[in-house]
């Protein structure tokens, strides 16, 4: 089933929208506490995950 | 203030000459007639994926943002981060709902969101209220992209009294009004991609800059006060800032898209596969707008808010002076032009965009569906481009005559309104199991218990619903809208079990819907 790769969309909410799971400083990272690179790594990890729905969603021609 | 900075002043003036040159040559790329709507107010619907990114990315990204976020961050803290997870949970949105969106207004020829509702619902008045919505939303909007102009033509040195003060800017919204009414949406388009590219490097020029100069991103982080730097813990009955962060950050997501210029920014795409592929390349504003939020912290550490040479600059422009004058203490003047011009050009895109877009849906869903109903292609480009220029000088003379909070204040109601189109656009693009009538009077209820829990807390984005003992504060956007979706839910039973007659016209079929 293709739209089962939709599910992982969900992960980028889970990910981001529960603020107690990041709301801390440690551990940092070169100096710059969880909280801010966490969620900025999360950006990454969104598009990436975007890509591979779409990659995997595409219908073939 | 302090005196002229000419260095900094010439190179922002030659950027800013140069896109004027290319905002008028842009009438010649992809070359189409602009005598027609969807050539003028569209691009003709021709720009592929890259141009797509730019262009969605300078209309989204605005230079309001990249002013505003980190100077909440700088007064407010860890709070102002909320852009961050909002600008991740919008994706998933944009690639499941968008694309569907794009290909039945393709097929129909439909330029706005309330031209899709009009089909779908077959209903003129629900129509209307998309329209509406749309645009008392994107006023204060463009409003405040005028903020962002102002800003940095303060920090450039520039000042004055009565109307010399406000010259600057009068003269780049003429500029401005006269390249989007020749040039339509190929205008902005060509200059995002040099707006965008000014823009990343300097973000990251600062995130590499400073905090080699301020000694480390530990010691940035160690002058932060400890209180701003992480969400407050919640109270024992109350689940106080964790819950704001998160409904402001989805229901900021929600909103985000059914902004009239989002979505013309989204139709002029080539295909609906080049919005799913934007879906993925678009988190890299997302990413640049992160590290954005962090130059707030970086102004916090610098101090520059204690330095004599800045304090005329605060006084004037209150936090959003933090970043231009964080940029001036830490660049040399010729790179302080280019981030200046990054800004400045920030504000004329979305500001040509959204004018555009409210010029779109006046001469579509309210002109002609209203008061002329068969104007010629020609008289309805024409009308489109006459109303960018009445909206434009609207947003002008309101920014002149009227206090700037009353824009911000606007703007943020703006959000509380634009998201009750929701049910109708983005549930519509899936579903015609809601009666119009339904939606309407859903529509009508969040619209006002959104403008009134706003007010009941001051103007403020959050409202701090109680349910029995606790207290939950969250976006009043986010609360309205899942209410407007209750009443319109309800309201549909209702009228199926009464058997009421309802707009049978659907224009759309299912196949139109498939990508």
């Amino acid at each position: 089933m293709m739209k089962a790769w939709y599910l992982l969309f969900l992960v980028q909410f889970a990910l981001v929208l529960w603020p107690p799971f990041y709301n801390r400083v440690e551990p940092t990272w070169i100096g710059v506490p969880f909280f801010y690179w966490y969620q900025l790594l999360c950006v990454v990890i969104g598009a990436v995950l975007t890509a591979i729905v779409y990659f995997a969603t595409r219908r073939r021609r | 203030m302090q005196s002229v900075n000419w260095t900094a002043l010439i190179v922002f003036l030659l950027l800013f000459a140069f896109i004027t040159w290319l905002g008028f040559a842009a009438a010649r790329w992809r070359r189409g007639d602009l005598d027609l709507l969807h050539e003028w107010g569209l691009g003709g619907r021709r720009f592929g994926t890259v141009v797509t990114w730019f262009l969605v990315g300078g209309d989204l990204y605005t230079a309001y943002t990249f002013v505003a976020v980190p100077a909440l961050a700088f007064g407010a803290g860890a709070i102002a981060f909320f852009a961050v997870p909002y600008t991740i949970v919008i994706y998933p949105i944009l690639f499941l709902v968008f694309p569907r969106l794009w290909v039945v207004c393709h097929r129909h020829n439909y330029i706005t969101a309330a031209d899709f509702v009009r089909g779908r619902f077959g209903n003129r008045w629900l129509a209307l209220a998309v329209a509406v919505t749309g645009l008392v939303a994107t006023m204060p909007y463009i409003a405040l992209q005028l903020v962002g102009i102002q800003v940095v033509v303060g920090a450039l040195g520039i000042s004055g009294t009565g109307l010399a003060a406000d010259l600057p800017l009068i003269i780049a919204f003429i500029v401005l009004a006269a390249f989007t009414y020749s040039s339509g949406l190929r205008a902005p388009a060509s200059i995002a991609i040099v707006k965008d590219l000014l823009i990343y490097v300097t973000a990251f020029a600062a995130v590499i800059v400073i905090p080699i100069q301020l000694g480390g991103f530990g010691r940035i982080f160690a002058a932060v006060p400890p209180q701003k730097l992480l969400l407050a813990i919640p109270g024992a009955d109350t689940t106080g800032q964790y819950s704001a962060y998160a409904t402001l950050a989805l229901g900021s997501a929600l909103a985000l898209f059914l902004y009239p210029h989002s979505i013309t920014g989204l139709l002029s795409a080539s295909s609906g596969q080049a919005i799913r592929r934007n879906a993925a390349m678009l988190p890299g504003y997302s990413l640049m707008l992160g590290l954005l939020a962090l130059i707030g912290f970086f102004a916090v550490a610098a101090g520059v808010q204690a330095m004599p040479e800045y304090a005329a600059g605060f006084k004037e422009f209150g936090n959003n002076f933090a970043v231009p004058a964080l940029l001036l203490h830490s660049f040399p003047d010729w790179f302080v032009g280019v981030a200046f011009a990054a800004i400045g050009i920030g504000a004329l895109v979305p500001a040509a965009i959204m004018s555009i877009a409210a010029a779109n849906t006046y001469t579509r869903n309210i002109h002609r569906e209203f008061i002329n109903r068969n104007p010629t292609d020609r008289q309805e480009a024409q009308m489109a481009k006459w109303v960018s220029l009445i909206v434009k000088f609207g947003a002008l003379a309101f920014i002149l005559f009227v206090p700037t909070q009353y824009a911000i204040q606007l703007q943020l109601l703006g959000g509380i309104w634009i998201v009750q189109i929701l049910p109708a656009v983005m549930l519509g693009v899936y579903t015609r199991w809601f009666n119009d009538r339904a939606l309407l009077i859903g529509w009508a209820v969040g619209m006002i218990a959104g403008t009134a829990m706003a007010i009941a807390s001051n103007l403020t984005p959050t409202y701090p619903l109680k349910l029995g003992a606790w207290t939950f504060p969250g976006y009043t956007a986010l609360y309205t809208v899942i209410l407007n979706l209750v009443v319109a839910a309800v309201l549909t039973l209702v009228f199926n079990a009464m058997r009421a007659p309802r707009a049978p016209f659907d224009e759309t079929v299912a196949t139109d819907y498939s990508i």
